[in-house]
């Protein structure tokens, strides 16, 4: 809740409409205390005095009713229609909407093809029908512009239940033996009241807005009664002669509507999670570079040299060292894996390389990436884009997120191409076809014109690998690209780039977590945990005899087919959050060989050969093996 | 021996093609009819690959989807309506996504108060000594009671699904991808704790993965499902050791094993059947290297084969 306010407060307008809006209503609550003249009583004699004249603040109307007292008293009415209407229609709309989401099928059906007739009808001639069948009155009033709005909210709250009637833990409490009507109040209820409360922020004002309308045309609040709508009405016919009578509740309107307005898309923005999660703020087109210190020179290792790079993520006052000096190597035909669990580092690694971490909150605070000699890091943007997918490509997790769902695969391989270099209609098709050949679709011909929701997962991963291959890069980054496939298209995939690294010397980085991929892609192999790579060498060394504990460690913790029923190696503990990194060994804490050093110090990654391990007590595979 | 949990012919089809007023125009046959018992005490696996069926298996076997037809049997009690606070009491269920099982607005507390509430009607006072009891039990601490799910490692919060499972006072657990999002590391802290638990209480799990090696790292027995019938069943150091249905050997084939040489089991091209006009025969069939005609018009039951093993097909392979 504290997390809410100061997030509103962040946003200046909003805060300064809660201000005027706050004023207002303050104003409105303490006006039978003020010693104001009676707003109804009539004195013809001085009526249209101006404003500021002796005895009326504001000058009187047509009737030499006191206008300032006038507007104080009518804009309590009208702020207490409004507020009213709106609460009144947001209970009626939302329990309609939750209920026809909730249930679904038929009942849904019906109530919402009855809402969606009460929308085709234009809302001022629905809130006059209404008020026509009633009579006129504010309280009538009330009830046409409450009504009027119902449909908007049982639509919106329709919608966000049908997700959470389907979320798991609503199955749950069935399971716990909560009935419909426990289920709505209880899990569903609490899980809307957000977006209830931001359909009634963003639509208060509207309501206030029709209810002046209603009232300015007479049917709202009868004279003498004053509220804001019918001061707009009755100082119509003075409007050129005597301007001040329509321009002071005009006025309050405006400042009303406007507070009311600019709050309440403050909450909306600081209520929405999307929202409170960036979406707004748009990612910059590369990752933002703030180096210091000097820049590693390229040895000229491999066809991509990664040196001491460094990937922080800045939100709000804390500091999340994703990436805390990673170096890396790929040569030409060659495939490296890194593997690590979730928050390791892996994917901020290899999305670094390209500048691809999502900025703000990514930086890049140190280390080069040299791709033939050149710093990709803090290469200008037009350099980047025209090596993203030339030079350097990725392959995603997800191909149902990467591929555009309303374009066919075929003519997004061919925009691939064409962003590179341009191509003719027939010459892109032809090479669309023989992409889709290399990552071996059956029948490439008739399935370039799918779109990707009628290909199956590991269809759509072999259409994300023919993306990757699109303009014939040096290096591919594949970031877990089997992980959400089963196991026997997992198989077929892999083959494909093991194929594919062979016939065409591609160098793969292959990110993962899961060793069995490793052992038979991988020439090489780098183990992360906490942003920093613990273990490098040639996977059948690392895989056949782990130096680092935490490798030996996670491998022991992974079972294998053809095992048998047997229990599992665990770790205890957690990996550290990278915002608080302990001193020294990141694994010390759930190490059983850790010793005072090794929370002491930094650990330097100590090379022997083709191997590299960062710890002070390896374990010594010649010894184990004697043993 | 007695039996936990006794399938009879369980199926279940889903309309498609919903006209204006609700008559469908066909209906997809997700699970097909099964026959299956679970002894108690037991670990039956069940593998198979996504659209299987599994788990429009496994929340049929908690009445949260009615049956087409067929019938559940529970501790020797039929259940023939889909109820999930009937079948609350005798069997639960583990989701696989931790968090979003978790209600966000809801302390722990509370969630774990509500099937001691609605299931047990018991008092406050023992509820309090519930929870702290089966809290206990899967090693998480009490302090953690007042927090909102958000604040926990999806680690955590699936040990507090388990609890909530635990809460019920059910002795059979359907377990749908218990650790498939978890971290390998805390993937064996949940899986021990299970086996701890198992042992403990006399549990019966139904344990529904995508991985081989975690089914056969915890199963007594494994179903192996494929476009909704059980292919092979038997013993779980047998059936990926010796499989005797042609899908359970490219299963085994296909897992990634350290130390194997990459090589794909199965020419590309081969996609699973289209459920809205499954083959005539074996589902299987389309891919199957020893299909003979016979499999492509008569469907296979799962008949027994050598000591303790099921398989359904004309052809399974020697042992």
């Amino acid at each position: 809740m504290t997390g809410f306010f100061q997030l509103l407060a962040r946003n200046r307008l909003a805060l300064a409409g809660g201000v005027v809006l706050s004023l207002v209503i303050l104003l409105a609550l303490v006006t039978p205390l003020l010693p104001l003249a009676d707003p109804d009583v009539t004195d013809t004699a001085n009526r249209f005095k101006l404003p500021f004249s002796e005895g009326a603040l504001l000058g009187t109307d047509h009737l030499g009713r006191d206008l300032l007292s006038r507007l104080l008293w009518g804009t309590r009415l009208s702020l207490a229609v409004g507020f009213a209407a709106a609460i009144v229609a947001a209970t009626i709309g939302s329990a309609i909407g939750i209920v026809a989401g909730f249930y679904g099928g038929r009942t849904d059906n019906l109530i919402m093809r009855g809402v969606d007739m009460l929308m085709a009808f234009p809302y001022i001639l629905l809130a006059l029908a209404i008020v026509a069948a009633l009579g006129p009155g504010l309280f009538n009033a009330l009830i046409a512009v409450a009504a009027v709005n119902v449909p908007f909210f049982a639509r919106n709250i329709r919608g966000i239940t049908v997700g959470i009637a389907h979320k798991e833990f609503v199955d749950a409490a069935r399971l716990a033996g909560l009935s419909n009507t426990r289920i709505i109040v209880s899990e569903v209820l609490p899980n809307v009241i957000p977006v209830i409360v931001i359909a009634m922020s963003t639509t208060i004002g509207w309501m206030i807005l029709e209810t002046a309308g209603l009232s300015f045309l007479g049917l709202g609040s009868q004279p003498p009664q004053a509220d804001l709508g019918s001061m707009l009405g009755e100082a119509r016919s003075a409007l050129i002669t005597n301007p001040h009578t329509s321009i002071v509740p005009g006025l309050m309107i405006l400042v009303i509507v406007m507070s009311i307005n600019l709050l309440g898309d403050g909450v909306r923005d600081a209520l929405d999670p999307r929202l409170k999660s960036g979406a707004l703020s748009r990612p910059m087109a590369a990752t933002r570079v703030d180096r210091k210190g000097p820049l590693p020179a390229p040895t000229g290792a491999g066809l991509l040299e990664v040196q001491g790079l460094q990937t922080q993520f800045h939100i709000k006052d804390r500091v999340y060292r994703a990436v805390g000096g990673v170096d890396l190597h790929v040569a030409k035909g060659e495939c490296l894996g890194i593997i690590g669990e979730s928050g390791s580092g892996k994917s901020v690694t290899a999305l670094s390389v390209m500048g691809l971490v999502a900025s703000p909150p990514g930086v890049i605070t140190g280390g080069a990436a040299h791709y033939e000699g050149e710093d990709l890091i803090g290469a200008p943007y037009r350099r980047l884009r025209g090596m993203r997918g030339r030079n350097v490509a990725y392959i995603f997790q997800d191909p149902l997120a990467t591929l555009h769902p309303l374009y066919r695969v075929g003519d997004q391989l061919i925009e691939a191409i064409r962003a590179h270099r341009p191509i003719g209609r027939e010459e892109g098709r032809r090479k669309a076809v023989e992409l889709l050949t290399a990552v071996r679709i059956p029948n490439p011909e008739k399935r370039i014109a799918n779109y990707p929701h009628e290909m199956s997962g590991g269809m759509r991963q072999r259409v994300g690998i023919a993306m990757a291959l699109a303009n014939d890069p040096d290096i591919i980054i594949a970031d877990e690209p089997t992980t959400a496939l089963d196991v026997t298209v997992q198989a077929q995939v892999l083959t494909i780039l093991d194929d594919l690294r062979r016939s065409r010397g591609l160098a793969i980085i292959f990110i993962t977590h899961d060793f069995g991929v490793v052992a038979q892609l991988c020439d090489r192999v780098a183990v992360m945990y906490a942003g920093r790579i613990v273990e490098e060498g040639r996977t059948a060394d690392i895989l056949g005899a782990p130096r680092h504990p935490y490798t030996a460690r996670l491998m022991a913790c992974v079972p294998e087919v053809g095992g048998g029923k047997r229990r599992l190696e665990a770790i205890a503990g957690l990996p550290p959050v990278v915002d608080r990194l302990p001193e020294g060994c990141a694994f010390a804490e759930r190490c059983l060989k850790a010793q005072e050093a090794c929370r002491r110090d930094e650990i330097p990654l100590v090379r022997d050969g083709a191997s590299a391990v960062r710890c002070l007590y390896p374990n010594d595979p010649s010894r184990e093996a004697a043993e | 021996m007695t039996e936990a949990l006794k399938l009879t012919d369980l199926a279940k089809s889903f309309p498609v093609g919903r006209g204006f007023l609700g008559g469908a125009r066909g209906a997809v046959k997700a699970v097909h009819p099964i026959t299956l018992s679970v002894r108690k005490g037991e670990t039956l696996g069940i593998v198979g690959e996504s659209g299987c069926g599994k788990s429009t298996l496994a929340r049929m076997l908690v009445g949260l989807l009615k049956p087409t037809s067929g019938t559940i049997e529970i501790e020797g009690e039929a259940f023939a309506t889909a109820d999930p606070a009937a079948f609350g009491r005798r069997i639960q269920y583990v989701f696989q996504d931790p968090i979003s099982s978790l209600n966000p607005r809801k302390t722990i507390r509370q969630i774990m108060e509500a099937p001691l509430k609605r299931l047990h009607n018991m008092p406050a006072e023992a509820r309090k000594e519930r929870i702290a009891e089966i809290f206990d039990s899967v090693n998480l601490r009490e302090e953690f009671l007042d927090r909102y799910p958000h604040e926990f490692s999806g680690g955590q919060a699936q040990r507090i699904g388990i609890a909530r499972a635990l809460a019920a006072s059910a002795r059979i657990l359907i377990l749908d991808e218990p650790v498939s999002a978890l971290d390998v590391s805390v993937q064996a802290q949940v899986l021990n704790l299970l086996a701890d638990l198992r042992a403990a209480f006399d549990l019966t799990y139904l344990f529904i993965s995508h991985d081989l090696a975690v089914v056969e790292a915890v199963s007594d027995r494994i179903a192996v499902l494929y476009f909704g019938s059980v292919v092979e069943l038997g013993p779980a150091e047998e059936v990926f050791a010796t499989p005797r249905h042609p899908y359970t050997r490219l299963l085994a084939d296909s897992a990634p094993v350290v130390g194997r040489p990459l090589a794909a089991p199965e020419a590309a091209g081969t996609d699973l059947p289209d459920p809205l006009n499954p083959p005539p025969g074996c589902a299987f069939a389309g891919r199957c290297p020893h299909a003979t005609d016979r499999c492509r018009s008569e469907v296979p039951r799962l008949e027994p084969i050598g000591d303790h093993a099921r398989v359904a097909c004309f052809h399974p392979l020697p042992a």
